[in-house]
């Protein structure tokens, strides 16, 4: 007759600091079973440095990664680095979902303001209100700082883009940020929708190729002056004005 | 004989959830197959091709594989992506609310045809219609009717005597009205003779008749109440869109006022309240 305290199977023949490893490899996010296996014999085949090295790696990110008091954003020194770098605008807020929308921004190094993470978007089925995202946080860096904030943040804060997903959720949480921010007199605005490079027109939805229609870029005026592409529509609508003038 | 392993369905999407890497699980409500939960592959990605197709209240054409635990989406095609309702944040927060009504009350397997239907008309009265609460309150009556909760409205639930319209009660535990000698000892609300009356119009009028009602604030909010009420209690647990809804009406109404609505915000940021 088997004792039921006595573990069977794969378990019975798997030491028990082994199966507390695959155990924890399979909470994290796409980690099905099987890989789990692999990525905790891939540990206990390697030295003993690199198995140290990853602990070190794990706990150091839980004690000294913290949340920056003004962006939100995750880092080691409060204020991050971003906001405390006198090279960007201070004047320019870039509102983003998730810590690594700031690294996608970053990487297209087409911004040099400062951000505001959320570390989240609404989601209303799912009980997700502007009280679990860090919407209070944005409105007092525009509205009334906190003893907290420094001098550095503290600045005028003329425009918010708000460049979250354009997909339902990010919609609806730009479309709300947008209500309570207008009112405080800043500029808000909405990081442009369309086609991204590289695809088929035949393959985009209805919303997509309908936003694509409404904010889409001059090339040239009716006085067959052109305007460079990559100019933004306020920049190259000056551009054209200046192209119509008389040259001296 | 054998299952085809691939079928095509017209769909409303009501929800999407992450799923690994940039998938997703889309719930769909089909008129035909009930509610089906499927995987978008990829659809996180800007080059998808599914991704605007599979957005949660839009209505589209899928082609769906059969697969061990959840079917996957292969093709998708817009019908309807209720553009109006999109760029509106009022008219959105209620079309999420009537998609989560739909999301909880209904499951798979089940012929949904007139629920679809009843759907599919709340979506588009939503974005259109000058009120957004109206059509919800009319949809709240039918999808109670359909699923066998239709609140009595006719006879007193305690003593079945024909109703009066004033001195009522709506006791939601109790399934309806009460009149006035009944009422006590019932767990229920005050029911106004104008909501009494409008109540029993919207569970017996087509919804082109309901909408030529004029309602004012506060009956509409009366009217929610006891709806909302009974919509809960037929599902066991709290509708979290209603919450939006509430939270996106005090933000409209702080714009229309011409109030600073992140003052309250700030204001309690700034006294060191939270």
């Amino acid at each position: 007759m088997n004792d039921p305290a006595r573990p069977t199977g794969a378990s019975a023949v798997t030491a028990i600091p082994l199966a507390r490893l695959i155990e924890a490899f399979h909470r994290l996010p796409g980690i099905g079973p099987k890989s789990a296996q692999r990525l905790a014999y891939h540990v206990l085949r390697a030295p003993q440095s690199e198995a140290q090295e990853l602990a070190d790696a794990l706990l150091d990110v839980k004690q000294r990664i913290r949340l920056c008091g003004l962006c939100q954003n995750l880092t080691e020194t409060d204020p991050c680095g971003v906001c405390l770098d006198p090279a960007r605008d201070p004047s320019i807020v870039c509102v983003v979902e998730e810590p690594l929308d700031v690294l996608a921004v970053e990487r297209a190094a087409a911004f040099r303001g400062r951000y505001h993470v959320l570390h989240g978007h609404l989601s209303p089925m799912d009980g997700i209100g502007p009280e679990q995202i860090k919407v209070q946080e944005l409105l007092a860096r525009l509205g009334a700082p906190s003893p907290s904030d420094t001098a550095a943040a503290s600045a005028l804060i003329e425009e918010v883009i708000l460049a979250t997903n354009p997909n339902l959720e990010g919609e609806a949480t730009a479309a709300y940020l947008a209500r309570l921010l207008v009112p405080l007199g800043v500029r808000v605005s909405r990081i442009a929708h369309g086609l991204p490079i590289g695809s088929d027109v035949e393959y985009a939805d209805e919303r997509t190729l309908h936003q694509a229609m409404e904010h889409r870029v001059p090339l040239g005026d009716a006085d067959g002056n052109r305007i460079s592409v990559s100019a933004p529509p306020a920049a190259a609508a000056e551009e054209s004005d200046r192209s119509a003038q008389p040259t001296p | 004989m054998p299952q085809p392993h691939v079928y095509r369905t017209e769909a409303i999407v009501l929800r999407q959830r992450p799923l690994v890497h940039a998938d997703k699980v889309c719930v769909l409500f089909t008129p035909l197959h009930g509610r089906i939960e499927a995987v978008a592959k990829g659809v996180r990605r800007t080059r998808s091709h599914l991704a605007g197709h599979v957005e949660p209240l839009t209505r589209s054409r899928f082609l769906l594989a059969k697969a061990r635990s959840l079917d996957i989406i292969t093709q998708a095609e817009t019908i309807d992506a209720f553009p109006a309702l999109h760029d509106d944040l009022d008219r959105l927060s209620r079309g999420l609310y009537a998609a989560e009504l739909v999301d909880r009350f209904t499951d798979s397997a089940a012929d949904g045809t007139r629920l679809y239907q009843h759907l599919l008309d709340t979506l588009h009265r939503v974005e259109t219609a000058d009120s957004p609460d109206l059509p919800l309150r009319w949809f709240e009556m039918r999808l109670l009717d359909d699923q066998g909760y239709r609140p009595q409205l006719q006879q007193c639930v305690r003593c079945e005597s024909p109703l009066r319209p004033d001195g009522n009660a709506f006791s939601v535990p109790a399934g309806g009205v009460a009149c006035p000698e009944c009422r006590t000892g019932l767990i229920g609300r005050p029911l106004s003779g104008r909501a009494f009356k409008l109540l029993r119009f919207l569970q017996t009028a087509p919804y082109e008749q309901s909408a030529q009602v004029r309602i004012d604030a506060g009956l509409g909010r009366e009217l929610e109440g006891h709806l909302r009420g009974a919509v809960e209690l037929a599902l066991d647990q709290e509708v979290r869109a209603a919450r939006f809804v509430e939270v996106v009406r005090s933000t409209s109404a702080d714009v229309h006022n011409g109030k600073r609505a992140a003052a309250p915000f700030v204001e309690r940021r700034a006294q060191g309240e939270d």
